[in-house]
């Protein structure tokens, strides 16, 4: 452990809270994941769209004020492309996402505490592997830390606006 | 943030008041409902994004930790990753913490609310594979292990792109959250089909 005790603290409030709102959003729960997979219920949308505005616009406020330099994930398209297909079709098979395979377990859930054990394999199976996962995730593109406004030249407060408009 | 921690203290320094027991009511009635609605659950989300930006430089996210344990445990047994410590530098902090931290979260809203799920094979399982336990919790368990293993080659997962990336307005997340999402409803279609409406109990997770 290489955080200072207040981070670490601040990590563990942020967690908790995260893991209320998890649970009272139902988004925990097996048949609420998949019913939005089905396209037959639409709480795991509303609660990341209104999560995303919401952020949004505080994120891009500490930015503009220098309050926050945090990183962005960069574009390496390799990486993406793969993981994201491996992930999504993950996810559908075992019903939850990590977040809320944690709050799951949580929940008493036995089947996440399953999921749980295979994300730790899983991230085994992935350092183990990285030579070989490395060169995957910046073979193809690597566009590095770019963001929507950088690649289309237009501000992300017009980008926002769109977002939420949309929505 | 000074005359919010000054109302908090005027609040609780005195637990026979009136307005301490107003607001531990309020508060304690939110934790102990079964749900809130998820426009309330991702205005709260969102606004602790602001908190994690601003206390941590960090975004919310899930699966960095799982990575860094497994690379540490990886080098503590004595294995040289050389080529993985070459590209990063893995470290347990409050990363780690945050996942620690939602499943007290969760454990504390469940037992608040009486919202506790002991059923290992859920409704909408049930319904299309029976109730074998076994069949279950292999698959969960597969199911675990190819997600982790998306969520570390893409590098995040529906936290880490799905929300912090995405009010980031990163290419990489918005790109991954519209993979991953095809993949995932195309994976749910092909093991589900698609339930009848009247199926609501399903959807809802009512067992």
């Amino acid at each position: 452990m290489s955080d200072s005790p207040l981070r670490l603290a601040l990590g563990l409030v942020t967690g908790v809270v995260f893991g209320v709102l998890l649970q009272k959003g139902r988004v925990a729960k097996h048949g609420v994941i998949i019913g939005q997979l089905v396209l037959r219920g639409f709480t795991v949308l509303k609660i990341m769209l209104t999560a995303i505005a919401v952020g949004g616009v505080g994120y891009w406020v500490l930015v503009a004020i220098g309050a926050t330099h945090a990183e962005i994930k960069p574009a390496q398209m390799g990486g993406i492309l793969v993981g994201g297909l491996l992930f999504g079709s993950g996810l559908a098979v075992l019903g939850y996402c990590p977040g809320t395979t944690i709050a799951a377990v949580g929940e008493g859930r036995l089947d996440a505490v399953a999921g749980l054990l295979g994300m730790l394999a899983g991230a085994f199976a992935f350092v183990i592997g990285f030579p070989l996962f490395g060169e995957l995730q910046t073979s193809v593109a690597d566009w590095g830390k770019l963001t929507l406004p950088e690649a289309t030249n237009v501000v992300a407060a017009i980008w926002l606006v769109g977002l939420i408009a949309s929505g | 943030m000074d005359a919010l921690s000054a109302a908090t203290t005027r609040i609780t320094r005195d637990p026979t008041s009136l307005r301490y027991t107003m607001v531990m009511g309020v508060f304690m009635r939110g934790l102990r409902a079964k749900s809130w609605s998820p426009f309330a659950v991702g205005l709260a989300i969102g606004l602790l994004s602001w908190f994690a930006f601003a206390t941590a430089d960090h975004g919310l996210g899930i699966t960095t930790p799982f990575e860094y344990g497994a690379a540490l445990v990886q080098r503590a047994l004595g294995s040289s990753n050389e080529a993985y410590f070459r590209d990063h530098t893995p470290k347990l902090g409050w990363e780690v913490m945050v996942v620690v931290g939602v499943f007290i979260g969760s454990l504390v809203s469940s037992k608040l609310s009486g919202d506790r799920e002991h059923a290992t094979v859920p409704i909408a399982w049930r319904r299309r594979f029976g109730g074998s336990v076994g069949l279950r919790m292999a698959l969960a368990l597969s199911g675990g292990v190819v997600m982790m293993l998306g969520a570390r080659l893409a590098r995040g997962c529906t936290s880490g792109h799905g929300i912090t990336g995405a009010l980031q307005l990163a290419v990489s997340s918005w790109i991954f959250i519209v993979i991953a999402f095809v993949a995932a409803i195309a994976t749910a279609l092909a093991i589900y089909g698609r339930p009848e409406p009247r199926d609501a109990r399903v959807w809802r997770d009512e067992s």
